[in-house]
């Protein structure tokens, strides 16, 4: 038989009225990778909450069997004792302290009178040695990267004498060079002798890292799929998730791009908006015919949101220089207002925090970029006219949930997402600006979000794609921009273009870049 | 927690949401019967009624505009007790010394409330000066000048205009007698009518275009309450001095505010810098002119409270107004708005002040010291919001 470290036998979980979990079985061999996917909804956190005691014994039923012994976790703390530790998807961290200090955060090391400082110190850097942050201990967290933060927190982790590390969609806020080196820390970390349980929604680091992926699906397994040999094939996985074969991953559509520009940028500079010597934009020209959509590829940093927040009414930087045209016409655009009243939407990065409003409804979301639509012209709401088109556009994107008065934070995030497109075409856009529109959303709600995509620019509107996942740009776009450093480095034709162009034109320009200071240097 | 399951849940929570919905109403309700009994119905007397909201006056009026505030992020203004002594004894100083006419002194009144809101208004939304801090500095600023306005003194007015225009109670000759004030009871019933045929067209409307309508005997049950509360309570009026031209202002300024924040575009603005301020900001709404119009309505307000505490005191002296703010701030929290801002309503904050207000006058009448009032309104407060966040929490908005 083989070792396994941890065995979760059916294991069931009710909310009121609700069966989250129902006879959950999960195996996790010694030593090994272990992937946890499903859609959004399928019971992947619920369970990892019941094997971390966040929901103590007695809240399930079902049993857990941790390294040969039964176990009873009351709370989180308990799991920890043994070694269990989860990094969870939203960075638990602090930003206005240290590494060192987050790190031994709750678990301080006690000195004669107080905190050890040099302790914690010394023991923060030897696990960020182990993960391979080369950060100072003291280094405020606010001054690093998502991606370095990430490594903090597994280094935490690590401080707590980890075993089983959990880790909830660990990549889903890096760009493609972090998530790799991620990904290679955990296969390090698996040569020690670690064993990891990883969910994510991509398939392909899945398959690249798992030893052995369980699938859930509406809160029961569905099956364990065998990878040690890496041969996994994505649609494999994908069918299991769905329950049915998701033959394209990319709806088709026909491409009629017009020749008529809908929107041209040029020249377009954007300075820092605090460090105003900090160039973010330098000189940025691009154009976006009506029917088509527009890729921007590049890592994180590259100034892509930064391009396109500016380009929407100035919402981001200083200093902006640069001329927009919208449909041949030149324009100002110095406030959001303004680029929403010619017709332009940005569907931000951040639903949560820069898109949606959480705490009130689909309807008060849906009409809040261009209420007067259903305002007389002394600026009273008509809220049954209100209602009615917030349900067309929950019909039309096909949203689920009970009714429009529904509050946003109770919606899953592959709806929410369709909220916030619903809210950008109410507002009559013709130049759509999608932001990682389908970051942290299931792949069934993905697929639907593309479709979205084709009926916008089916109608001739123009659409911008800002992604970080280069298959969804191929698979999706007309044109692809890629991104560095601010500037824009290659312009190619979709069907022209690879992962591996992308990847090449990107790191050539940070070689450029390297010889061009030394050139300045010396 | 796949969508079906979210729905079913949803559903077998409704009852409890109506529960929720109208919990302060309940809490009213209990408070109210509770007082009724211990005075063994005096609290429910002509006079006694009458003044429950006559005294009042100033928390509702105050308390519509702290709505706005409040609703922006959980923001307060600190400074409109001492706005109330301002204006107030600018108006009695005005009507004392000056030979200008009562309604002009009003209009300059009120003008100078706004010049206040415009300052503060501009302050915190142009100049980002965080509200607590700004609010606390007027609060100083203000009481300062309206004693220095005073001159320390206690300044009676005697203008029979200016208090007529805010205190006089409503007789019409004819149909009024010493007994019985017809005129409010015709007032009341003309009231219900009103808000009957409101409800009954808004359905017929609602069926001619084919939306949603909410449960017809719920919204008739609803409706033949609220009438006949509005007819008991014109009653009650009518044994006692009739309609006083107080509640009309107030009426007045309570259903301005529940119109601008539930119906227009302009309302709604305020809740959503509340709920997520980049958010609003990105969808082309400007923050700063919406923190701008709170501030400015709150002075508004608290100029109006200024001229109505005066003329209902019939004075104005150095401590007038003291502590109003909390009692305005108050009313709003027991009321349901969110301490975060994003959510609450005029008819929380009238249901809020009347609760705070039947506290007050329940241990007056039974005798009890107002320090053991202030005693009360804590716990009251404190139990509404612990109320309010852990309801919140239980469903799932953090």
């Amino acid at each position: 038989m083989a070792d396994n470290i941890l065995v979760m036998s059916n294991i069931t979980k009710e909310f009121p009225g609700v069966k989250a979990l129902d006879n959950v079985n999960l195996q996790v061999k010694r030593g090994s990778i272990h992937a946890l996917v499903g859609e959004n909804g399928a019971g992947k956190s619920t369970l990892m909450n019941v094997l971390s005691g966040t929901y103590p014994v007695g809240s399930y039923t079902g049993t857990i069997e941790y390294d040969g012994k039964l176990c009873e976790f009351k709370q989180l703390r308990d799991s920890e004792n043994f070694g269990i530790v989860i990094v969870h998807q939203e960075l638990a961290l602090i930003p206005e302290l240290s590494i060192g200090e987050n790190m031994f955060l709750g678990n301080e090391r006690k000195g004669f009178l107080g905190i050890d400082w040099d302790e914690t110190f010394s023991q923060a850097e030897k696990h960020m040695i182990q993960v391979g942050l080369k950060e100072s201990p003291t280094t405020l967290i606010k001054d690093i990267g998502t991606g370095k933060q990430q490594l903090v927190e597994i280094a935490k982790a690590l401080s707590k004498n980890v075993k089983l590390l959990i880790l909830d969609e660990p990549t889903s806020s890096l760009n493609e060079v972090d998530a790799k080196m991620l990904l290679d820390l955990l296969l390090e970390f698996k040569k020690q002798g670690m064993t990891s349980i990883m969910i994510s929604h991509k398939l392909n680091e899945i398959a690249y890292v798992a030893d052995e992926i369980t699938v859930l699906r509406d809160g029961a397994t569905i099956e364990t799929i065998d990878n040690t040999n890496r041969n996994i094939d994505e649609a494999r996985i994908i069918k299991g998730m769905v329950g049915r074969d998701l033959s394209d991953r990319f709806p088709s559509r026909k491409h009629s791009v017009s020749d008529e520009v809908s929107l041209q940028v040029s020249d377009w500079c954007v300075q820092h908006p605090l460090y105003r010597e900090k160039r973010i934009v330098n000189n940025v020209s691009f154009k976006v015919h009506k029917g088509e959509v527009v890729g921007f590829s590049g890592l994180q940093g590259a100034g892509r949101t930064e391009l396109a927040m500016s380009v929407f009414g100035k919402s981001y930087g200083n200093d902006i220089t640069g001329s927009i045209e919208i449909s041949g016409k030149k324009v100002h655009l110095s406030n959001p207002k303004e680029a929403i009243d010619h017709g332009m939407a940005y569907v931000t990065e951040d639903r949560k925090g820069n898109g949606l409003i959480l705490s009130d409804s689909i309807a008060i979301n849906t009409t809040m970029a261009r209420i007067k639509k259903i305002c007389n012209k002394f600026g009273v709401i008509d809220i049954d006219k209100e209602n009615n088109v917030a349900g067309e556009y929950v019909k039309k994107l096909n949203t689920k949930t009970p009714s429009v008065q529904q509050k946003l934070g109770n919606l899953s995030g592959g709806n929410q997402q369709k909220v916030l497109l619903s809210k950008w075409m109410f507002a009559d856009s013709e130049i759509l600006i999608l932001d990682e529109p389908t970051r942290g959303i299931d792949v069934g709600a993905k697929y639907e979000i593309y479709c979205i995509i084709n009926d916008l620019v089916a109608q001739g509107k123009s659409v911008v794609m800002i992604s970080s996942e280069m298959p969804e740009l191929l698979g999706m776009c007309d044109r692809i921009y890629v991104m560095n450093n601010g500037e824009i480095v290659q312009e190619s034709n979709a069907k022209d273009a690879t992962q591996e162009s992308i990847m090449k034109a990107i790191l050539d320009s940070e070689k450029k870049e390297k010889a061009d200071k030394e050139t300045v240097a010396s | 927690m796949s969508e079906k399951a979210k729905a079913l849940k949803n559903r077998n929570s409704s009852a409890g949401s109506i529960l929720k919905k109208y919990s302060m109403v309940i809490a009213l309700v209990v408070v109210f019967v509770f007082f009724t009994l211990l005075t063994e119905g005096r609290l429910i007397l002509p006079q006694n009624l009458s003044n429950l909201l006559l005294q009042n006056a100033y928390v509702l009026v105050l308390g519509c505009g702290m709505l706005l505030c409040i609703l922006t992020g959980g923001n307060v203004d600190l400074s409109i007790g001492s706005t109330v002594c301002l204006i107030g004894a600018l108006a009695t100083q005005m009507l004392a010394n000056t030979g200008l006419p009562a309604i002009l002194i009003i209009v300059i009144s009120i003008a100078i409330a706004g010049v206040i809101g415009i300052a503060q208004g501009w302050l915190i939304g142009y100049v980002h000066i965080p509200p607590f801090i700004c609010t606390l500095a007027g609060m100083f600023l203000f009481r300062g000048l309206g004693r220095v306005v005073l001159d320390s003194k206690t300044i009676p007015i005697q203008n029979q205009l200016y208090l007529d225009i805010f205190t006089r109670y409503i007789n019409i000759p004819g149909i009024d007698t010493e007994d019985l004030k017809v005129s409010a009871i015709i007032f009341g019933v003309l009231a219900a009518i009103i808000v009957t045929a409101g409800t009954i067209l808004g359905r017929i409307k609602k069926r001619k275009n084919g939306y949603a309508m909410e449960n017809g005997t719920l919204a008739y049950i609803r409706v033949a309450l609220i009438d006949a509360l509005i007819v008991v309570y014109s009653i009650q009026l009518a044994n006692y001095k009739g309609i006083s031209v107080m509640l009309l202002w107030i009426i007045a300024v309570i259903l301005i505010y529940a119109y601008i924040t539930s119906k227009t575009a302009f309302g709604r603005t305020f809740y959503a810098v509340g709920g997520n301020e980049k958010a609003t900001k990105l969808s082309g709404i400007d923050p700063r002119r919406v923190y701008f119009s709170a501030y400015l309505s709150m002075s508004l307000m608290a100029g109006l409270s200024g001229l109505l505490v005066a003329a209902r005191i019939g004075s104005v002296n150095g401590d007038s107004g003291s502590s109003y703010e909390m009692d305005a701030i108050g009313s709003c929290f027991i009321g349901g708005a969110s301490a975060y801002g994003g959510s609450g309503s005029v008819v929380g904050i009238v249901i809020g002040a009347i609760l705070l207000g039947t506290i007050n006058q329940g241990m007056s009448i039974y005798g009890l010291d107002n320090n053991w009032q202030y005693v009360v309104k804590g716990v009251v407060l404190l139990l509404a919001v612990v109320f309010d966040v852990v309801s919140n929490h239980k469903t799932g908005k953090s």
